[in-house]
């Protein structure tokens, strides 16, 4: 059910950020999400997008360093304490995560949380039980 | 297998003969520099050296040096010994390192210079049947001069395809089965990555050998390009200076360059006193051009760190061997008072399962040096997890540090973003300003 992010190597060095986000709005393809990790040598770009597929396939021929990895998305309500619980159950299963990110729907009175966690089975079975909504490719694709 | 030679009288000649013939001729040589050039004669006045003190080889010890530094001084004609009117041809270094450095050759000086190329070529087992790639520039750089004339006199359909435009290479190199390359070992790699990006497995590639110089490359390096094109890869040394590739080559055994000593007189010297080294010890080489009309250098100092071996040879060649130079004496970089070869940087990368592309960075902060090395990454090593980039750096520079005795900063970068010049690759810069 994961949902697939792809991690770009930004280079550092003026303007390298924004020849990858050029490349893909050429290509017509949407960001829904995406975080940015940063070295003192480097950053890494991590995104979701509309079309994860044609988005991997450009950037792979532009020559990016690039890398697909499987991340839960989860749909938690707009409220005070709604990312306190969804967190709280993954405490509580022991599941470790290495980072996360968020992002509000544009309509919805949602937002969704994307969790880069170390197994994700897991943490997908354990959100659903405690009623969470997790967000499939499809409904990316859709958002 | 029978043993195949281009040259075999000289190639086999026992150690006595070479010997004789070495002192017999560079008597003639030295008196024709003292009479032929006013630069050496006045060096050569200045220690008190007559050319009737040298009766052989033996004595070669009393002549003085030539330096790189005196090539500067004498250019561009001052260690000319030849009439314009007898010179066919020049030939120039890159001329990185402040004045270019060129050198004279008549039709003579370029008949044996292709020999010698021709002799590297079927010690790396060519023939009339092989069709030689060569992809060293060409132009003033000696490299795709020399190979394309060795690769004449042997006979093969030789492709005179200059280094650069890759795509071009592997068209002609596929559809012409080339069977040898001759290139730089970067350009060799470079070439190497490119077609196994386009999915050519070794077996799919025709050539079967590859002959390589001009650049510094390790062992580990020979063992990569061998496995991605699928060819035994041979070492070539040279150097415009003496004439250009083919002063020494590589036989199928691998463990070091025979001498073309008929034309070349090696020595090994200690680079701080001058002092002449018995053979199997380590120190810079030194050469004298036994033949040479037109630009005879004597006992000219190479910078180039390495040892001789007159050790017997599988291959039944009696011509001394060099092994592979350790690094040069203007290649290695004093870093925080240690001696750091870029060689050896290239050996940690290999070891790590890193390709050897990278870049040494070197600057003064304060009063220190930084030493920085920047190393391309290995496509499948990236992650998006940033601590496991930063601990892939941090092992890199933990194994630099063993090797050398200093701690360098690692940064990983992506792949082919380290500026990469198909002919000789550019791995140090030095941004030292030493007041």
């Amino acid at each position: 059910m994961a949902i697939k992010q792809i991690t770009v190597f930004v280079e550092n060095r003026q303007g390298a950020l924004v020849e990858i986000t050029d490349t893909l709005a050429k290509e017509r393809v949407n960001i829904r999400a995406l975080s940015i990790a940063e070295t003192n040598d480097f950053g890494i770009l991590r995104l979701i997008v509309n079309n994860e597929g044609k988005a991997e396939a450009t950037l792979q021929e532009k020559g990016y360093l690039i890398k697909v990895t499987e991340v839960v998305g989860v749909k938690i309500g707009d409220e005070p304490g709604e990312l306190t619980s969804a967190l709280s159950v993954l405490d509580k299963e022991g599941i470790n995560m290495e980072y996360l990110y968020a992002f509000m729907a544009r309509t919805e009175k949602h937002a969704y949380v994307v969790l880069r966690v170390e197994d994700n089975a897991h943490a997908e079975k354990a959100l659903t039980d405690a009623g969470f909504k997790i967000v499939t490719l499809f409904d990316i694709e859709k958002l | 297998m029978e043993k195949r030679y281009y040259q075999k009288e000289i190639e086999t000649m026992s150690v006595e003969e070479i010997k004789k013939l070495q002192s017999e001729k560079l008597v003639k040589q030295v008196k024709h520099v003292y009479d032929n050039v006013e630069y050496y004669r006045k060096k050569m006045d200045e220690k008190g050296v007559k050319p009737e003190d040298i009766h052989g080889i033996e004595d070669l010890h009393l002549l003085p040096f030539l330096s790189k530094a005196d090539l500067r001084d004498a250019y561009p004609y001052g260690l000319l010994a030849k009439p314009l009117s007898e010179c066919v041809r020049i030939q120039s270094t890159s001329g990185t390192t402040g004045r270019r450095v060129v050198a004279f050759y008549t039709q003579k000086d370029i008949d044996l210079w292709e020999e010698c190329c021709a002799r590297a070529i079927v010690a790396a087992g060519g023939s009339e049947k092989d069709v030689c790639q060569v992809a060293y520039g060409y132009g003033l750089f000696t490299g795709g001069p020399g190979l394309n004339g060795g690769s004449h006199r042997v006979g093969c359909l030789t492709l005179p395809m200059s280094s650069g435009n890759t795509e071009r290479q592997i068209q002609f190199m596929m559809d012409l089965s080339a069977t040898i390359l001759c290139c730089t070992p970067s350009y060799a790699a470079y070439i190497g990555e490119t077609l196994k990006e386009k999915g050519y497995k070794p077996e799919d590639i025709p050539l079967k050998a590859g002959i390589f110089g001009a650049e510094p490359w390790t062992e580990e390096m020979r063992r990569g390009i061998e496995a991605t094109l699928g060819i035994k890869a041979y070492d070539i040394y040279g150097l415009t200076e003496t004439s250009g590739p083919g002063v020494s080559f590589e036989c199928e055994e691998q463990t070091g360059m025979h001498i073309n000593e008929d034309h070349f007189l090696a020595e090994i010297i200690d680079p701080d006193t001058g002092e002449v080294l018995p053979e199997g010890e380590k120190g810079e080489l030194v050469f004298t051009s036994l033949d040479k009309e037109a630009f005879p250098l004597l006992r000219y100092r190479t910078r180039d760190i390495c040892v001789l071996s007159r050790k017997k040879c599988s291959c039944g060649r009696t011509l001394i061997k060099m092994a592979k130079p350790m690094g040069r004496t203007d290649d290695m970089l004093i870093i925080r008072g240690v001696n750091v070869f870029p060689s050896q940087i290239e050996t940690v990368l290999l070891n790590e399962g890193y390709q050897p592309n990278y870049q040494i960075i070197v600057d003064r902060v304060n009063n220190n040096d930084t030493f920085d090395v920047n190393v391309e990454m290995n496509p499948e090593q990236f992650t998006d997890k940033v601590g496991e980039i930063l601990a892939m750096e941090k092992s890199l520079a933990n194994a630099m540090k063993t090797m050398l005795g200093i701690n360098p900063t690692v940064h990983l970068v992506a792949p082919k973003s380290i500026a990469r010049s198909e002919g000789k690759a550019v791995r140090v810069v030095d941004k030292r300003k030493l007041i």
